[in-house]
């Protein structure tokens, strides 16, 4: 074998060892469970107790509660399995609502409940003007029979 | 049409070359910019609706989306002039890999700061530790460690060599950094950062998105062979094109 043809081996090999890792480390991250917790892992007992931990999930739907008085702020979130309620003083970020995404980072009480210091709003990625999302949603919730009569409530 | 193209493998050869295709660079970022800028702040619509309804901010996607594909793919071919380098012993190359990694360490670092900017709006934290964010922070230390460890060694072609190798390895970050938000299970893939999916974008978004990311592609042309044509006569300045070259110049 010329040299060349040795170094392009080793090059070769190395790529192929490279591409061993990636494939390791991208399975490591799959079954990665630190970055957050789901409300049905945190209920199982998974997550660390009296440690800081995030719980991740979407925010229950007419669950969130604004104290008068302060800045607390209650809220449940879901996995659509299991619920773990939240309770968080501070003020949320932009894209945070009902129904959406939501990364928080806190403890878990002994009374069951989360108590959040940071509150993150998860986004997806659709990015299109409000009324293309619009027309998009009533279509699809709707049913395409029903867009006429709906038309007017689609927009939030 | 038959083109030799071992001979721009050469370094007087490209040298030459990468002198006329400087300014055809400049030319195409300069009326790729305004295009996409343009796009980007005047056609696309003010505000998001549907399940993302961002504000104005939303606009820094132009530029960060399109800075975050220039990191991934610059360190590919980076990698790439790395291994021919190591195999044929091209001193070319060699020069090619070291000339592109300042760029893509911008671009890296482009990523990262405006997509702090962006998510403190959006998200409510300029900073996570989240899977995306912590790999593209990695590769960013991939850029300094290979620029670093290039100019630690005096020897050229040892630091040729041995930052080529580290250039290699550090690869394994281009994948995981690629399936961190795009694995094919979305329950698995516990993060902050939103997937990827161009099919979900509106078309005047995506058109200012993909002209930026076509900018900033020339760009990367024109900086990159602007710093191998100073390399080349770095290394090359005892040579005999240089010294004649350098003459030319002083008698024009």
């Amino acid at each position: 074998m010329k040299a060349r043809q040795k170094r392009l081996v080793f090059i070769g090999l190395a790529i192929i060892g490279i591409g061993a890792a990636s494939t390791l480390a991208i399975t490591a991250l799959n079954s990665n469970i630190s970055y957050f917790f789901s409300p049905s892992q945190v209920l199982a007992n998974e997550a660390p107790p009296n440690h800081v931990f995030r719980l991740g999930g979407l925010v229950t739907k007419g669950s969130l509660i604004r104290e008068s008085d302060s800045l607390k702020i209650h809220f449940d979130v879901t996995d659509n399995a299991k619920t773990v309620k939240v309770i968080y003083t501070g003020i949320l970020p932009d894209l945070f609502s009902e129904g959406k995404g939501v990364v928080t980072k806190g403890k878990l009480g002994a009374d069951g409940v989360f108590y959040a210091e940071e509150v993150l709003a998860k986004h997806d990625e659709e990015y299109v003007p409000p009324e293309v999302a619009s027309t998009l949603k009533t279509a699809h919730a709707e049913g395409v029979t029903n867009t006429a009569t709906t038309s007017n409530g689609a927009s939030n | 049409m038959n083109v030799n193209w071992f001979k721009f493998a050469s370094p007087p050869a490209f040298y030459s070359l990468a002198g006329r295709l400087i300014p055809i660079f400049w030319g195409l970022t300069l009326t790729l910019l305004v295009i996409g800028l343009y796009w980007g702040f005047f056609q696309t619509t003010d505000q998001l609706g549907g399940s993302n309804p961002q504000k104005e901010y939303y606009r820094i996607i132009f530029i960060h989306v399109s800075s975050a594909w220039m990191s991934m793919w610059l360190y590919f071919v980076m990698v790439v002039w790395a291994a021919i380098g190591l195999v044929f012993n091209t001193r070319l190359s060699f020069m090619m890999a070291k000339a592109i990694a300042p760029t893509g360490a911008v671009f890296t670092f482009l990523a990262l700061w405006t997509g702090a900017f962006w998510g403190r709006p959006s998200w409510g934290t300029y900073w996570d530790w989240d899977p995306r964010l912590t790999s593209e922070l990695v590769l960013f230390f991939m850029y300094i460690g290979y620029i670093a460890l290039h100019s630690a060694i005096d020897d050229i072609r040892r630091a040729d060599r041995a930052s080529a190798l580290l250039a290699i390895v550090g690869l394994v970050m281009v994948p995981v950094i690629f399936w961190s938000i795009n694995c094919p299970d979305p329950n698995q893939c516990a993060a902050l950062h939103q997937r990827s999916n161009l099919t979900k974008i509106d078309g005047n978004i995506l058109f200012a998105m993909l002209t930026m990311s076509l900018a900033f592609w020339m760009y990367s042309f024109a900086a990159t062979f602007m710093r191998l044509r100073s390399l080349i006569l770095t290394r090359e300045a005892e040579s005999i094109w240089v010294r004649e070259l350098l003459t030319q110049r002083g008698e024009q």
